[in-house]
């Protein structure tokens, strides 16, 4: 399989990249020189192979459902670039 | 005063306890060096010299009082990527700009707690993605080796070449490094430097920045194989804070130095001889199994059938991964935040002049490969093909194989600025062709110096072990190096 030069645009729109004409030209060659690489995956038989889902043999831990962090706003926003009485602040969404 | 930068930690541990040295000389020698250094290396991004000598002078407290921990007053550099609080913690991109966060990773924390002392933070390549440091916000590092009788620079590798170029120049006594495709074991080759993958969850992650959560792991990078079970004792722990972590009870690794290898059997798997490898590795590769044989060590030869696909796979798991992890950079939170005509156009300029062109491509794999249609002959695909990789080993430890041994790379240290590599990103990836396979099983890997190639730059071994029994691997890795010696650059910077 191979992208085309709308397919990276679109691409790039669902990671939230914004794309010159010019990077997105650039990408698409970079992009198929990686995609022609994984293909040869379709090679291997995976006939009846389960899907790696934990590369350790053991049952996730689960904690106790009980609170034991919080109240601590002022850290969480420290590093928001901007930020109000503990809010993050972003550009208008709602009219 | 330099001399004291020359110490291992084994050594310098030694001489601390018996009060023949201070933490804060030992302290000052490394701030000292790190200055006339760094100009010439890039090895740090942070230097923080007056955490470091309160950190050392607390360290001098507690060995008069008789309370030293384990690392008590050993200086130690952290790669970028280890959450430090209240100190520069930017995976050395330009989206994390000003990020210092209120907290502290789980294994620095563990390292703070037996008393090692921070120098700084350590370049890397940008969310640990690239295999020559060249994708660092912060430029690249040079790596200390040269070829012999030429000036030209060269690179530690990556991801963690600022934790191998500072080991190996003796900008500290040992440093923090993770590794998600070989980006301990690559760079520990490049730099005649001993590094160590450990065995997945057995290092917390949490408080580490995000690559790809089912590979990551974190693991230490040494001037020797003592240091690196040293550094790796005390760096892993089961932590509540991730999930993944494991409750095993953390070996004293120091302890399996020095053991015999009679009665071991090691594997040396076909699939490694790949088409194109330099007659100097193989040649390495035929020395190790001298060594390991000679030492009591049985040699088997060994089929892990799917080697070739790892790497493939790899390129599919890790950016699928990573193109998830990396969604929380938004400008909203943390970092940089470029401003835009409306929230989604903020989105979009914030990551596209915070990423840098590697981060960029990875995340552009992972979004097409699990973007709806393709999910199942990518994604789906990849992680079957996993499952195989994994039994190949399982296969090869059932019968009876205590350990593998192969080459670390496919050759030393190349060119800052090589040509080829940039016009190809598929051929700067094929530097991890022996180290992904162990990331891709979970299992723990040791890259350690094994001899230097005609151009005069040093070579490694990689084993690879069964899952937990890093003690295997240091026991040895530690007869390789006895019988390869150890290998210091010559100073030029």
């Amino acid at each position: 399989m191979s992208v085309d030069l709308a397919t990276v645009k679109r691409v790039a729109h669902l990671a939230r990249i914004a794309v010159s004409e010019d990077d997105a030209n650039r990408m698409t060659g970079e992009l198929n020189a990686i995609l022609g690489f994984v293909e040869q995956l379709g090679e291997v038989d995976v006939t009846g192979v389960e899907p790696m889902t934990s590369v350790t043999p053991m049952a996730m831990k689960k904690r106790e459902d009980i609170v034991t962090d919080g109240s601590k706003a002022d850290d969480i926003v420290a590093n928001a670039p901007n930020s109000d009485r503990n809010f993050f602040l972003v550009p208008k969404v709602v009219e | 005063m330099t001399e004291l930068t020359h110490l291992t930690i084994a050594e310098a541990r030694d001489r601390l306890t018996a009060r023949d040295i201070t933490a804060v000389e030992l302290t000052d020698a490394y701030l000292s060096a790190i200055d006339a250094a760094n100009g010439a290396l890039n090895a740090y991004v942070t230097v923080t010299p007056e955490k470091a000598r309160a950190m050392a002078k607390a360290s001098d407290e507690r060995l008069a009082a008789g309370k030293a921990g384990a690392l008590e007053g050993i200086p130690l550099g952290i790669k970028d990527l280890f959450g430090t609080e209240g100190v520069h913690t930017q995976a050395c991109s330009h989206i994390l700009d000003g990020f210092a966060p209120r907290y502290e990773s789980t294994v620095t924390q563990n390292l703070w707690n037996d008393g090692a002392v921070m120098l700084g933070k350590l370049n890397m390549d940008e969310f640990a993605m690239g295999s020559s440091n060249e994708s660092s916000y912060y430029g690249p590092v040079k790596n200390p080796w040269r070829a012999t009788g030429s000036d030209a620079d060269r690179v530690p590798g990556g991801s963690s070449g600022g934790s191998a170029a500072a080991v190996a120049a003796f900008l500290c006594a040992g440093a923090t490094a993770t590794d998600t495709g070989g980006s301990i074991r690559q760079p520990a080759a490049f730099t005649g430097t001993v590094g160590i993958k450990p065995t997945y969850g057995r290092c917390s992650r949490w408080g580490i920045v995000a690559f790809a959560s089912s590979l990551d792991q974190a693991g230490p990078i040494a001037r020797d194989v003592r240091d690196a079970a040293i550094l790796l004792k005390s760096m892993a722990s089961v932590d509540a804070k991730d999930t993944t972590s494991v409750n095993l009870p953390v070996p004293d690794y120091e302890k399996a130095i020095g053991q015999s290898l009679k009665g071991m059997k090691i594997g040396i798997p076909a699939e490694y001889r790949v088409e194109g490898m330099p007659e100097e590795i193989e040649a390495l590769w035929r020395q190790g199994i001298a060594w390991l044989k000679d030492a009591g060590a049985e040699i088997v030869d060994i089929s892990l059938p799917h080697t070739k696909y790892a790497l493939p796979a790899y390129y599919i798991v890790a950016p699928a991964e990573a193109s998830s992890n990396l969604a929380r950079y938004d400008g909203v939170r943390y970092g940089l935040r470029v401003d835009g005509k409306d929230i989604a156009d903020m989105y979009e300029q914030t990551r596209a002049a915070g990423f840098g062109q590697e981060v960029k491509r990875r995340i552009m794999i992972g979004t097409y490969v699990l973007s709806a249609g393709y999910y199942d002959a990518y994604y789906l695909r990849a992680q079957k093909v996993r499952t195989l990789i994994k039994r190949d080993f399982e296969t090869a430890f059932h019968a009876g194989v205590d350990a593998i041994l192969t080459p670390a790379t496919p050759s030393s240290a190349f060119g800052i600025a090589d040509q080829e590599l940039a016009a190809d990103p598929v051929k700067m990836y094929l530097n991890d062709i022996f180290t992904v396979t162990v990331n891709m099983a979970g299992l723990p890997g040791i890259a350690v110096p094994a001899g230097l190639d005609a151009k005069g730059l040093p070579l490694g071994l990689q084993l690879i072990g069964k899952p937990f029994e890093e003690e295997t691997l240091f026991k040895t890795a530690h007869v390789i190096e006895q019988a390869a010696g150890r290998f210091t650059p010559p100073k030029w910077w």
